[in-house]
């Protein structure tokens, strides 16, 4: 074929050859997940092939009250409870402050006004602050100041010092944002006809955001609330003023009792061990519990999300 | 009625003579500001009981917004003023000492895009019965049925009641929307463009069922769709820009109307 005549031709659909740009920017996106990736696989292999040896069923469910730093005889049981009672705490604090935050800004709010704006800035700046900046407001705002409001008149601090309860408290007024941002992306994406439909049946605006807008928004509330216990999960700054011990004889047996974690723990065996050779495979079973209680208090969460919104589907 | 020509288009044969009905809605120098826009310009008038009302126009005229004055909607858009007076059943409905909550659950409506909740079907009925304090679940399966019934939806769902009503077509889905604004007996119902998604043979449907619906409600419907209008209501509004322009029985509105804008408009040369 002559080329002239192709050429000429305003139909061309021959290949111009080999696109290298696009070759290389999709390489490039492909490069920068795998880099993540791998991460990632190298951070959970090297726990597990460390930790796996001394990770056992003793040691998971053996007390501490032995020689913490002995690998036979270390036990991290109290550190489990105590973490997991920290984040279910805060949960409970979290979620209904975080939906009610976001039910009025989204919902009652006008969302031009001066205040609103205010209070989304202020949202978003709280979810900026460094962790350890929620340690010392909690040591100064829940012990001190509330705290030891509550002691008036006691000679002894009852409620004015580290405890499980301050300790939740910090970690909620932490993932506190997370929430409200969730929840208020859920509820905004509510068709306003299904609020409209309510209230022209004659529902108040309190019976529609009770029985329509919320049921709807669960599955983003939940979420949230993944996004928070996951977060909260393995802080250690936030409790380290405000609720985490060193070592308890008890497991917290009441909101002004005192705790062992395991985040704080794995401070404590990087940084007290008398002997780090012989601590360290204690020190990644602890790790490896941490990522697997914080990974299991993440897939109840998702089942239970994805139940509800299996349930939603059905129409239910 | 001199000049009233059947072929041009199909009128309901069964349509009361004019002046029929009892006035139940009046309206009187109403206008609403959309924080500076102008949106509805002095509209007095008087809608009749037991009579179907067509409110057409080009988009952006104002019948929407007309509409959803009647059932205080508009009151949710924080931007809005009302002036003017609208009764219903001789009560000044913006007055403040109206229950907004009472009056919507005696003005029912409609919407364009059909919105079920995302509950079952017989959830969807219920909702709002059961905010307006019915209990019993013989008087809320009595309810359910005969709202089904009544919105001509019944047999294609009563062996699926507890399924979701996202599951139904789109035009099941606003018969199942009608069916829940009737189920709490209303007095008027609001039609805001209800077939306009639909298909021809789902707005067939809906149209027929409005026509029996006319036996027990008042009905204001906001459409798009000439021939609709034309078929289905006894009188017929024209709004263009705002303002209404012409008001009458739809057998004059479109064979013999007193403007030229309307004449304009429902043959067709603009809109």
């Amino acid at each position: 074929m002559n080329p002239a005549t192709a050429s000429s031709n305003k139909l061309d659909f021959r290949s111009r050859g080999f696109d290298f740009v696009s070759f290389a920017f999709t390489s490039l996106t492909g490069l920068a997940t795998l880099l993540i990736l791998a991460i990632l696989a190298i951070i959970l292999a090297n726990v597990v092939w460390h930790g796996w040896g001394t990770f056992s069923w003793r040691f998971v469910t053996g007390s501490a009250d032995q020689d913490m730093f002995d690998v036979n005889k270390a036990g991290i049981l109290p550190m489990v409870i105590g973490t997991a009672l920290r984040v279910l705490v805060m949960t409970l604090f979290v979620v209904p402050i975080g939906v009610i935050t976001a039910v009025y800004l989204t919902e009652y709010a006008q969302s031009t006004a001066v205040t609103t704006r205010i209070i989304r800035g202020a949202v978003n700046n709280l979810a900026g602050v460094p962790s350890i900046v929620f340690g010392l407001f909690g040591l100064g705002f829940f012990i001190s100041f509330i705290g030891g409001a509550m002691d008036a008149g006691r000679a002894e601090p009852h409620w004015g010092k580290p405890a499980i309860l301050w300790a939740s408290l910090t970690l909620a007024v932490m993932t506190l944002p997370l929430v409200i941002v969730a929840t208020e992306e859920s509820l905004r994406a509510i068709t306003p006809g299904l609020r409209e439909a309510s209230l022209a049946l004659g529902a108040t605006k309190l019976e529609t955001i009770l029985k329509i807008v919320l049921p709807e928004a669960l599955p983003g509330i939940l979420t949230g609330g993944i996004l928070a216990v996951g977060r909260a999960g393995g802080e250690v700054a936030p409790i380290l003023f405000t609720g985490a011990a060193y070592y308890m004889r008890d497991l917290p047996k009441a909101a002004t009792d005192q705790f062992m974690d395991l985040g704080y723990h794995v401070f404590i065996l990087s940084t007290q061990s008398p002997d780090i050779e012989k601590t360290r495979p204690i020190l990644f079973a602890t790790v490896l519990a941490l990522l697997l209680l914080t990974l299991s208090l993440n897939l109840i969460a998702v089942v239970v999300r994805a139940r509800v919104r299996k349930r939603m589907r059905a129409g239910h | 009625m001199a000049a009233f020509s059947p072929s041009q288009v199909t009128l309901n044969a069964s349509k009361p003579a004019e002046g029929a009905g009892a006035p139940l809605i009046q309206t009187d120098g109403v206008n609403l500001h959309y924080g500076s826009s102008h949106a509805l310009k002095n509209i007095s008038v008087t809608l009749g009981e037991r009579h179907v009302t067509a409110f057409i126009g080009p988009s952006g005229c104002g019948k929407s917004t007309f509409l959803r004055c009647f059932n205080r909607m508009n009151d949710l858009i924080d931007s809005v003023r009302i002036t003017g007076s609208i009764k219903i059943g001789g009560q000044d409905i913006y007055s403040p000492d109206v229950d907004v909550i009472e009056l919507r659950k005696r003005i029912g409506m409609v919407f364009q895009r059909s919105n079920p909740f995302p509950k079952s079907i017989y959830d969807n009925i219920t909702y709002g019965l059961k905010l307006h304090g019915m209990k019993a679940k013989s008087d809320l399966d009595a309810t359910v049925e005969q709202s089904l019934r009544g919105a001509a939806l019944w047999d294609e769902v009563k062996d699926r009641l507890h399924t979701s009503a996202l599951g139904l077509s789109g035009g099941q889905q606003q018969r199942l929307c009608i069916a829940r604004a009737i189920a709490i007996k209303p007095e008027i119902l609001l039609m805001d463009e209800p077939a306009s998604a639909l298909d021809p043979i789902a707005t067939a449907k809906i149209e027929e069922l409005i026509l029996e619906l006319k036996k027990d409600f008042t009905i204001v419907i906001v459409t798009h769709n000439m021939q609709q209008a034309a078929r289905i209501s006894d009188h017929t509004a024209f709004f263009y820009l705002g303002e209404l322009i012409e008001f009458g029985t739809t057998a004059k509105i479109f064979t013999n109307p007193a403007k030229r804008q309307t004449e304009d408009y429902v043959t067709g040369r603009f809109g």
